[in-house]
């Protein structure tokens, strides 16, 4: 089949979602109202909550969200064949991710912008707080310990993008300078900068940069992995305007550029899917499609870390309440676009099935290395661009994706580590605090072998954590729901799916993991497991109490919302 | 009425500078106040009993400084006023 077929019907189903389902769930189910005033304008303060134009908010709430996930997720889910995740990203996108983030949006505006975390403690109870910060530690421990596996593999698969992966970082840093100290136009930046990065892509290209056998008795991808947290250490401390703003900035732009140039070579060229639909022929080892499909593809299909960005900057910025539906829907929508686009090209830019086998020969080998290998020769069919260059611009994406997100994933733990101490009656340095957090994340990263293998094995073990997060937040829109008498069903048929699917992938990897004798790994998963659990059981009593309490008034989330309640 | 080109393109630059300053706000405006606290720290050396070659020159900027006092001494963890001749609380 061509491609062409599966970028239509996804991007129909795509637009329907947004314009029919969305719509419906923004009259029917959230009733989203012009005249209720956001937090927004409730509490402007000029930091925190800012009405801004619905446009650079979906700008801003869709950069956050995307990261490496919805690339690496689809790039090992295809293994299964092209059907499968296909299916799963359309459908979840339209009907799962489109409601989840859209919802948590809309529930955190009605409660004075506050996060998921309170609003657990508000619907779910005190001990579903508890849970959410067990949960956001374990997804943050696993973002960076996986996503550093991610990045070192792509630097030494694609050695091309050895420069301009670190030379974005020089970019970074003279964007910053020159927006802060020169006070330079932003626009005329912005045009400096992304040049600049392209530059380095074409040097790149020509100039492959290789560790040597051995770097202070590191093997390469070892040295790699602490050069990664050493970068990560370094970027958490300085003060944000140096590099992390201008890093996330120039990775916006690029991320933009790069669904461009993606989609616009596929429509060019329209490969032909090498994969079939259904893979029966999969590698020794590779887990059942029911349940691993699910939190395999966590991002560009539901992910509960979108609730996190929806409930706790977006909220407090949303300028009137209807934009719910532009940001929050079409946030995730964006996602299911990366995420779609990933799927194209790692089934239809191989030139036959056996080339295609060659790299998916196990379960995880597939991976973002596909995506670069397949997007690289579908850019060079589409757009002419030499297959090299095509998929070093790739691989740079995907890198610039994973490494803006492991920076601020290690920055949000030593906020984490900061809160523990607290709890624990001690107060941590700033440095001391991020040492903890490298530490951590090095540790799991190492957990099975100095190849730092461990950290893709985490995958699996971060979709379930993820979708858990997720089941979370739908458990507290189907609270709400039912607190006002509105129909909960948009919200309760994901969220039993989300966790029936998250929970059995849970157990399923317990056995695998026991089986292996991983320990660490065993640990963690039966902590996810204690937790889901926990969640089902108290989302239960707490929807029972909504159905059973009397209704609450039309004007309630008004009044509480002015008085601070 | 319909925006001329140059109102459009300086609501794109606006729109622009918005999603670069947009989600770094919040660090900011705390990164603010540490250099605040650090300042108003200085300015009190000499009445905190820290002796200060430039009190001089600090004891001139004591009455600017005193509307922040209270939110400054609650966020350095004292309940109550640390200085007798400045009774806020």
């Amino acid at each position: 089949m061509n491609s062409l077929v599966l970028l239509v019907i996804g991007l129909a189903m795509f637009t329907a979602g947004y314009l029919i389902y969305s719509k419906f769930l923004g009259r029917k189910i959230f009733q989203l109202d012009p005249a209720f005033s956001t937090p927004a304008h409730e509490m402007t303060d000029g930091v925190d909550y800012v009405p801004t134009n619905k446009y650079v908010l979906w700008g801003h709430h869709f950069t956050s969200v995307a990261g490496a996930a919805p690339i690496v997720g689809p790039a090992i889910a295809v293994i299964w064949g092209w059907l499968p995740a296909f299916l799963w990203v359309t459908i979840g996108t339209v009907f799962f991710a489109g409601m989840h983030d859209a919802g948590a949006l809309w529930a955190s505006v009605r409660n004075r912008g506050q996060s998921m975390g309170m609003l657990s403690g508000r619907y779910i109870g005190a001990r579903g707080r508890n849970l959410f910060l067990v949960v956001i530690f374990l997804l943050l421990l696993m973002v960076n310990a996986a996503f550093a596996v991610v990045i070192k593999n792509l630097l030494i698969s694609t050695p091309t993008s050895v420069i301009p992966v670190w030379g974005a970082i020089v970019v970074a840093v003279i964007v910053g300078q020159m927006i802060y100290r020169w006070r330079m136009n932003l626009a005329l930046t912005t045009i400096i900068g992304v040049t600049a990065l392209y530059t380095l892509i074409v040097i790149g290209d020509s100039n492959p940069i290789e560790l040597p056998e051995s770097t202070l008795g590191m093997a390469p991808g070892t040295a790699w992995i602490v050069l990664l947290f050493a970068y990560a250490f370094l970027a958490s401390l300085l003060p944000v305007w140096v590099l992390l703003q201008p890093r996330d900035y120039i990775n916006g732009v690029q991320l933009f550029i790069g669904l461009g140039i993606l989609y616009g070579a596929t429509l060019l060229e329209a490969p032909k899917l090498v994969v079939p639909a259904f893979n029966d022929n999969v590698p020794d080892g590779t887990p059942g499609l029911v349940p691993l499909l699910f939190v395999t593809i966590a991002c560009g299909a539901i992910s509960g870390f979108h609730g996190m960005v929806s409930s706790g900057t977006s909220a407090k910025q949303l300028d009137a309440e209807p934009d719910v539906r532009f940001v929050g829907y079409f946030g995730a929508v964006g996602e299911g676009l990366l995420a779609l686009g990933t799927i194209i090209v790692t089934t239809s830019g191989f030139a036959t099935l056996a080339d295609w086998e060659k790299v998916y020969t196990e379960f995880g080998a597939g991976g973002v290395g596909a995506f670069v290998q397949g997007g690289g020769s579908i850019v060079n069919a589409g757009l002419g661009i030499p297959t090299s260059l095509s998929a070093t611009i790739l691989a740079t994406m995907a890198v610039l994706f994973a490494a803006t997100t492991m920076d601020t994933g290690v920055r949000l733990q030593r906020f984490v580590v900061h809160e523990i101490a607290e709890v624990l009656g001690t107060s941590i340095s700033k440095i001391a605090a991020t040492t903890v957090a490298v530490l951590v994340g090095l540790g799991l990263t190492f957990s099975q072998g100095s190849s730092g293998e461990g950290g893709m094995r985490i995958w699996p073990l971060f979709g379930t954590t993820n979708q858990l997060l997720a089941s979370l937040t739908l458990a507290i829109i189907t609270v709400m729901l039912l607190r006002k008498r509105r129909n909960p069903w948009p919200a309760l048929i994901p969220l039993a799916l989300v966790f029936v699917m998250s929970f059995y992938a849970a157990l399923v990897q317990l056995r695998d993991l026991y089986d292996a004798k991983d320990w660490l790994l065993l640990g963690i998963d039966a902590i996810i497991i204690v937790a889901a659990l926990w969640v089902a059981f108290e989302a239960v009593i707490a929807m029972q109490k909504a159905r059973t309490e009397p209704a609450e008034a039309e004007d309630a989330d008004l009044i509480s919302a002015r008085s601070g309640q | 009425m319909v925006p001329t080109l140059s109102e459009r393109w300086a609501a794109f630059q606006a729109g622009l500078d918005e999603v670069y300053a947009g989600p770094y706000r919040r660090t900011f405006a705390r990164a603010q106040q540490e250099e605040d606290d650090l300042f108003l720290l200085v300015v009190l050396a000499e009445a905190l009993g820290v002796p200060d070659p430039a009190a001089y020159y600090t004891a001139e900027l004591m009455p600017a400084a005193y509307p922040q006092f209270h939110a400054w001494h609650l966020r350095m963890g004292l309940d109550r006023t640390p200085l007798e001749h400045i009774r806020c609380c």
